[in-house]
């Protein structure tokens, strides 16, 4: 593709990551990465551990800037807008992060606040409502004035989804979303991701290995390569693991096992099933 | 264990139980045995006397294999309980796996000096931003624009202030003690114990109040905000500011350097008044000095001037401690023992500061004449 067309290309995207390198000294985390995340997109960020997911999350939202290459939201360029720029292109994004993230001094009500206090001119009762109603949404109704740290991993991890949600946010990131939560609540959280994107129209991006929620949610995915610290494979996670040939691909995606059925693997990861980009729930 | 040689093989026979704890021989027993009888090329096992084995076995045999490994000699494992076999040549299979992170060798003497150096920019360069971002924040606090919780401050406010005064109290009393305990004893000798007063007051007016509060404040407060931002670093709750747009410096820092600044001169005035009681206690109680004259003694020679050096001066110690607590929590990296560590360097750090200030300003007023 010519670079013109490329660019224009770029710019027409929601969320396009153009060339992006990172290196530590003389290590190389990422290199020239570019792919581009259209509108309500589940986009799956994948890859095995040390490949430079959680890097690359970080340089898209802004907290680490890379040694080269652009991430564009919307055809703005993140590292060359000025502070007031960034913050308009913060504002509508929401971030669940790895470890939650919440403020571990306020409560939960101060938690999900805080967002609505700094970004809008609602006043106390109608702040007090939506924290109410982003509350009940992840089933933590009457837990308003609970600290983080009285709640169980799987509580504080719905919290932060609360807060992530706090401003109605274009764009979801979710950092390793299923790390410390049981099977069934993992399996919930997808569910939700799935329900945010079909009702809302958010655009989600999810950083993750695990395959259940890749296959479970994944409309369109990259997955890194920890050799060569670049985009080994892009596509509906599901057809790559139907067509893809490259044996490090199938080895991700079917754990290591590449002669199994791999029709049957999908189906073990039951949920909802993406065709030609539309969901169709699995018979 | 014993052996029994066939030709170029030498065959070992397990007996007894092989488990951690017990007195097992070691691999260099079999390939000492080796090398006393030249010619043997192959080492096989034979466990039917073996009793019970773990780990103990293992690490034996591992150890055997590298030994023999060095010296070209072939070890059969087949002769081993099965289970053995399996742990063993897991721990081979992932040897071959995984490549080990080359562990750097030793550093020569200038590598070490570059890297030291090169550490050392890196940590004033990171200095200058943060005094750099600080300043920023500050105007925008000085306009009315810097984004906190007022509910914040008003904690802050209590940490700072009310919950020092039991332990500003004792110091400063005891401080106050020691100096008219000290002073008085060479005082005497000139029949001039009156002058105890003088000494305590402008000792604690001056010098003693602000540096002694800011020693314990650095201790007490100065560590207790590099942990606190050091584990919402860990936490990524300073990632969640940031990607809030909300300013980690205005929303966490500032806050901090407000509360300090304007309790510590309150504690400053405060440890001066119960530092001059404790030197009082001193004179009026073992001296024979009456309460009346101690106390004009001390308003005749302690002037606003003192007071006032050693209230400026713990103005400036606030924020060098909210500073150093501060910077080295925010700079802390995410595990457990790094933030000790930032604790430990904010302190260090704010007390060398603490005192390096302190001498700076003696030499100015000497100068000015005040």
């Amino acid at each position: 593709m010519p670079p013109e067309e490329r660019d224009l290309r770029m710019n027409d995207a929601h969320i396009a990551v153009r060339d992006v390198t990172l290196a530590y000294d003389s290590y190389l985390v990422l290199k020239d990465l570019t792919f581009t995340i259209e509108r309500s997109d589940i986009f799956i960020i994948m890859g095995g551990n040390g490949c430079g997911k959680s890097t690359l999350l970080k340089i898209m939202i802004g907290l680490k800037e890379p040694a080269s290459g652009k991430v564009f939201y919307d055809g703005v360029s993140f590292w060359d807008a000025d502070p007031t720029e960034r913050n308009a292109i913060l504002k509508r994004v929401g971030i669940l992060y790895q470890r939650n993230a919440l403020w571990s001094s306020m409560t939960l009500e101060e938690n999900i606040s805080l967002p609505l206090e700094e970004y809008t001119d609602l006043g106390p009762r109608q702040i007090k409502e939506i924290v109410n109603l982003k509350l009940s949404l992840v089933g933590l109704t009457g837990f308003e004035d609970h600290y983080p740290s009285e709640l169980s991993g799987g509580m504080q991890k719905r919290a932060a989804l609360a807060r992530a949600m706090a401003l109605d946010p274009e764009i979801l990131f979710f950092d390793e979303p299923s790390a410390g939560l049981d099977p069934i609540n993992a399996r919930l959280l997808d569910d939700l991701i799935v329900e945010l994107s079909d009702s809302l129209k958010t655009t989600v991006v999810v950083i993750t290995h695990d395959l259940a929620s890749i296959f479970a949610v994944g409309t369109r995915s990259i997955l890194l390569d920890p050799e060569t610290k670049t985009i080994l494979a892009s596509g509906n996670p599901r057809r790559l693991l139907e067509e893809s040939r490259d044996p490090k691909v199938l080895t991700f995606l079917t754990r290591g096992q590449t002669d199994a059925d791999r029709s049957s693997i999908a189906r073990c990861f039951s949920g909802y099933l993406y065709k030609d980009g539309k969901k169709d729930v699995h018979p | 264990m014993s052996y029994s040689p066939e030709g170029a093989t030498l065959q070992i026979h397990l007996k007894g139980s092989w488990t951690i704890g017990q007195d097992l021989p070691s691999a260099r027993e079999v390939t000492d045995h080796v090398a006393a009888r030249p010619g043997t090329g192959r080492i096989t096992f034979d466990h039917s006397g073996l009793t019970d084995w773990d780990s103990g076995l293992l690490t034996f045999l591992v150890s055997l294999q590298n030994r023999c490994a060095a010296s070209d000699l072939e070890v059969d494992i087949n002769g081993l309980p099965q289970g053995v076999i399996r742990l063993l040549s897991l721990a081979r299979e992932f040897k071959e796996l995984e490549e080990p992170l080359d562990r750097k060798t030793p550093e020569t003497f200038l590598a070490a000096v570059g890297s030291r150096a090169i550490g050392s920019v890196r940590y004033f360069t990171g200095v200058l931003e943060f005094i750099g971002e600080a300043s920023v924040a500050l105007t925008r606090l000085v306009r009315g624009r810097a984004r906190f919780r007022r509910s914040d401050l008003g904690l802050l406010f209590s940490e700072c202030g009310a919950q020092a005064l039991p332990i500003v109290s004792l110091i400063s009393i005891l401080v106050g003690l020691i100096l008219a305990f000290v002073g008085v004893v060479q005082l005497r000798m000139f029949g001039a114990q009156i002058y105890i007063a003088n000494l305590v007051g402008i000792a604690m007016a001056r010098e003693m109040g602000a540096m002694m509060t800011a020693i314990i404040m650095m201790g007490r407060t100065g560590a207790a905000f590099a942990t606190q931002l050091g584990t919402m670093e860990v936490n990524e709750e300073i990632d969640a500011l940031k990607t809030l747009g909300i300013s980690p410096m205005e929303f966490l820092v500032m806050p901090r350097m407000l509360a300090l600044v304007l309790m510590m001169p309150l504690l400053t005035v405060y440890a001066d008044l119960v530092g001059i009681l404790g030197g009082a206690m001193v004179g009026v109680g073992m001296f024979d000095l009456s309460s009346q004259q101690y106390w004009e003694q001390t308003v005749k020679a302690v002037n606003l001037n003192h007071f006032t050096i050693g209230v400026a001066k713990s103005a400036v110690f606030a924020v060098l401690i909210a500073a150093s607590g501060c910077f080295h929590g925010m700079h802390s990296e995410r595990s457990a023992s790094a933030v000790g560590y930032a604790a430990t360097r904010a302190v260090v750090v704010g007390i060398v500061l603490i005192v390096v200030t302190d001498g700076i300003f003696a030499v100015i007023t000497s100068t000015l004449g005040i």
